[in-house]
């Protein structure tokens, strides 16, 4: 019976195949055909940015998309994870190449990838996710199954299911926030490859599946990662770093009318420092009204650790907004041993009862172990805290080249001697040497030694602005090889409303300088200076420059403390010696 | 087998010419479509969590007084039924009725305001063939919570047709037309979502998780809305009469004694084969007394197999006065059988 039911249907094809021709003479409205044009040229115009991915010895695989044309391209983190630091990638123009990690971010299951060879890669033009609706048609792209030998893409066309989802961690790792349900088919292998809207837009990255049911095949309800989730990591991503998410330091809930209310606050947390309390209730949050925990959850999970976002709270019907700048979700240690690097913390348990749809599995995934091509083998060093320490060298080189270009002082790294009033008249000089820093302010005096090591918070009140110019005299100075740590973080909106900026992290003892380079013309606006990772920032803003024999040097200097307003010097004098001098 | 060729070829016109009559705007009524459905999408949230048991499904509803068509599952076997609106209003919902026979239940919303909510007109039967393309509506995988719509599905109907149980292939207890759809709409929760036309006409409830027990596939499959309408009605109008009532009674088989005669009280047989559960012992009867407790599964009676509460019911029935009584329950895994003497039938 079962049989005769199968021969049944190969009947019905055969008969419908040779009907076919005859009606599409007949009978093809023109607005099918156009759409099905539509279909086809789109695919033709994004398929060249498709990129299939496969370890370097072969083995392994998944799906990227090029986004640059001198060759960065998106993918996974669980699918680059397992390929090793250099992949090969194939394109649909038949040719494989070599491709090397630049950075990762475990959270968001998002890798950065360097295609290597070309100056002229074919790439996908970045769409708007936020304007992606429920009903849209999306084709999901890349190589399932790792069908195509050819690294011709594999096409699954279907609709967008759910906009703004949220997915639950897998572990504390891979959480999905904000990301776009489709019902396009994605299957092993798709994992990393793009998701375009019919405007062949890319909107975002296929990572993740319902698959608790058929044993990992599609299911009707896939995941991707939106591409304005990656918009905000991008210079992230391109300083080679692991990358981390962000955190509030403080929990919320859903309370019993429906508001959303602070349920834990940590007190050391900026949110707290910037008045929030227990019990307040959340209106908005990076813009963005809150009206549930997964919708606070998703807007939290699509920015990097370290931003400043508008929020406002309400407290006995009085609304606030405040400028909270995001804590780290995972501890370096954490976010190491996700990324393959160190295995230092044991793994936290899942919490039972969380449903979490399976990343997709990496098809015959196997640990590399071929070395890596020797025509570019330097293009990858390895460093602790980093993918590919390479690429953050080359965003280093950038913006210090930059500051050198307008204020160069490396042949001052003698002691500095700045004088100048404050603006309601008291005079000042600040005193800069390696053994110490000196500041007269009328008739008070401050000092911070630099040869006890303990670094305090001089003038009182100020967040530790003494200890903040000797990171200024060291960057200046071009002495940045004597902090512990120096690195290109990735970008940021200049105080949480201001310009997008470029941000060099300089550490040395425990303390902490953010150095913040305006995006477009690379000027240096000022840097944030904490004295340990979790104290209220002394904020310096440089707002005039002078010209010293040809460089320029800071002239007016606002500082404030946390969001108080603490001074404003206007330097008159500067005295910079060199080092001899200095030693005489 | 003629006929049947004859009538697949029919079909297959159908398909063709439907796809070749795509409206030219489909994308912009299927987007009026989806915005006017999502809110008479409804997240059901009952019993279950453990296991395959999902504790959660899809409704829809069919009046604006808050009544709700569903799948009837066990997810409605609880008193703490809560139903979740496309806006994120909360409510507590009974059940108001069921026609099993069906697998429809329609549960309503309680509240003490009138409640004045936007709902589908069930009555409207809109029929569509083969060819015909639909957007499917669940919240499968329980992927919205809070204020989130439901997901969104696209399909076109592969058939209307009998499911072939008469082959034994799967596992359902209704007989008769169901949409069968490319949409996979067969996932966990999906049940007691809605089909519709691109141009938004309700024609189905997704139905439950089957698959044919030959093949191990899942079908995906709604019952078609012009099937239900008359017992939705009936059940909101309380005019209900239930198929099942209306049967003649199954079996010749004697029912000489039921299972609280022995002093067991099962769990609710809400499935076409419940597993034979003990809910609870009465204290001081039989059963009690041979150390039988409440969720032990009733495995063997007198060396037959209990496939369900129905055949337990049937096998307890076959029961003499005086004949001796061998169970065999399961109970974390461990086997435990035991013996008593049947009592004298109670008149």
């Amino acid at each position: 019976m079962q049989r005769t039911f199968f021969c049944d249907r190969c009947f019905t094809s055969i008969l419908m195949l040779l009907l076919l021709p005859a009606f599409a003479q007949a009978a093809v409205d023109p607005a099918v055909l156009a759409a099905q044009k539509q279909r086809v040229d789109v695919i033709k115009a994004v398929s060249p940015s498709v990129v299939a991915i496969f370890g370097a010895a072969g083995k392994g695989g998944g799906s990227g998309v090029l986004v640059t044309s001198d060759g960065f391209a998106l993918t996974n983190f669980h699918v680059a994870s397992p390929s090793g630091n250099f992949m090969k990638c194939g394109l649909n123009d038949g040719k494989l190449y070599d491709a090397v990690i630049v950075s990762v971010d475990p959270t968001g299951d998002i890798a950065l990838i360097k295609l290597l060879g070309r100056t002229d890669f074919p790439v996908a033009r970045l769409g708007n996710s936020d304007t992606v609706k429920v009903g849209d048609w999306a084709y999901a792209m890349g190589n399932p199954f790792l069908l195509a030998t050819d690294f011709q893409p594999t096409i699954t066309y279907g609709i967008v299911s759910g906009v703004h989802r949220y997915q639950y961690p897998a572990g504390t790792f891979l959480e999905y926030t904000d990301c776009i349900q489709v019902d396009s088919s994605i299957n092993p292998g798709n994992s990393g490859g793009p998701l375009f809207n019919d405007q062949g837009e890319l909107i975002g990255i296929n990572g993740r599946g319902s698959f608790e049911k058929r044993g990992r095949v599609n299911s009707g309800a896939g995941y991707a990662i939106s591409i304005n989730q990656i918009k905000h990591f991008w210079d992230h991503l391109k300083s080679g770093r692991i990358v981390d998410h962000a955190a509030l330091g403080a929990t919320v809930s859903t309370d019993f009318d429906s508001k959303i209310d602070v349920t834990e606050i940590l007190e050391e947390s900026d949110a707290f420092r910037k008045g929030l309390r227990l019990g307040d209730e959340i209106v908005s949050f990076a813009g963005r009204p809150i009206r549930s925990v997964n919708q606070f959850k998703n807007i939290l999970g699509i920015y990097p650790a370290g931003w400043t976002l508008p929020l406002v709270y309400r407290r006995d019907e009085k609304k606030t907004t405040i400028y909270v700048r995001l804590q780290a979700l995972h501890s370096a240690s954490e976010l190491q041993k996700q990324a393959g690097q160190k295995k230092i913390i044991p793994e936290k348990p899942s919490k039972p009862g969380d449903k979490k749809p399976s990343p997709m599995p990496h098809p015959h995934a196997k640990q590399a172990a071929t070395p890596p091509p020797e025509k570019y083998k330097h293009l990858y060093i390895s460093k602790t805290g980093f993918a590919n320490y390479y690429f953050n060298q080359r965003q280093q080189d950038r913006l210090l080249q930059a500051l050198n270009d307008s204020s160069n002082f490396s042949d001052r790294k003698g002691n500095w001697s700045l004088t100048g009033k404050q603006i309601d008249g008291d005079e000042f000089t600040l005193t800069l040497a390696d053994k110490g820093i000196g500041f007269e302010l009328g008739n008070d005096v401050y000092l911070q030694s630099l040869e006890s090591g303990m670094l305090l918070d001089e003038p009182p009140g100020t967040g530790g602005l003494l200890a903040a110019f000797h990171h200024f005299r060291l960057l200046f100075s071009g002495q940045t090889a004597r902090f512990t740590d120096f690195y290109y973080l990735g970008s940021e909106h200049l105080d949480g409303k201001n310009e997008l900026v470029d941000v060099l992290v300089a550490i040395q003892t425990g303390a902490i300088s953010r150095w913040y380079f305006n995006k477009s013309d690379l000027s240096l606006k000022g840097f944030d200076f904490y004295l340990t990772e979790n104290s209220e920032v002394c904020a310096i803003r440089f707002e005039q420059f002078q010209t010293l024999k040809g460089q320029k040097f800071p002239s007016e200097i606002n500082v404030q403390y946390g969001d108080r307003p603490v001074m404003k010097l206007k330097i008159e004098q500067v005295k910079l010696e060199t080092l001899e001098n200095s030693k005489k | 087998m003629k006929e049947n060729t004859v009538k697949s070829a029919f079909v297959c016109l159908c398909l063709i010419t439907s796809a070749l009559t795509v409206p030219v705007s489909a994308q912009a009524s299927s987007q009026a479509t989806i915005q006017h459905a999502l809110p008479r999408l409804v997240k059901i949230f009952g019993a279950g969590g453990v296991k395959n048991l999902y504790g959660y499904s899809t409704g829809f509803l069919v009046s604006p007084q808050g009544h709700i068509a569903t799948i009837w599952s066990p997810v409605l076997d609880t008193d703490r039924l809560s139903v979740v609106l496309h806006d994120g209003r909360r409510f507590e919902a009974e059940v108001l009725g069921a026609e099993p026979h069906l697998d429809l239940a329609i549960i309503k919303l309680k509240s003490e305001h009138e409640l004045k909510l936007p709902y589908f007109d069930y009555q409207n039967k809109a029929i569509a063939g083969a060819g015909t393309r639909i957007l499917g509506f669940s919240n499968m995988f329980r992927v919205a919570t809070g204020d989130e719509p439901v997901s969104v599905l696209h399909g076109v109907i592969e058939a209307r047709t009998e499911l072939p149980r008469r082959r034994g292939a799967f596992e359902l207890s209704y007989t008769g037309d169901v949409y069968v759809v490319d949409a996979i709409t067969n996932n966990p929760g999906a049940a007691g979502g809605a089909i519709l036309t691109y141009d938004g006409k309700l024609l189905g409830m997704i139905g439950k998780q089957v698959r044919n027990a030959k093949t191990n596939t899942w079908v995906n499959y709604s019952l078609p809305i012009d099937v239900l309408s008359k017992s939705i009605e009936q059940i909101i109008t309380g005019k209900y009469e239930s198929s099942e009532n209306q049967k003649k009674p199954e079996t010749e088989t004697p029912e000489r004694y039921r299972p609280v005669d022995f002093g067991l009280v099962m769990v609710p047989d809400v499935l076409y084969r419940t597993p034979a559960f003990i809910d609870s012992v009465l204290p001081g009867s039989l059963v009690a007394k041979a150390g039988l407790r409440p969720d032990d599964l009733v495995v063997f009676v007198n060396d037959e197999l209990i496939k369900s509460c129905k055949t337990l019911k049937s096998e307890l029935g076959k029961l003499e006065s005086g004949d001796q009584l061998r169970l065999v329950v399961r109970r974390d895994n461990q086997l435990i059988s035991l013996e008593l003497q049947v009592p004298p039938e109670n008149k």
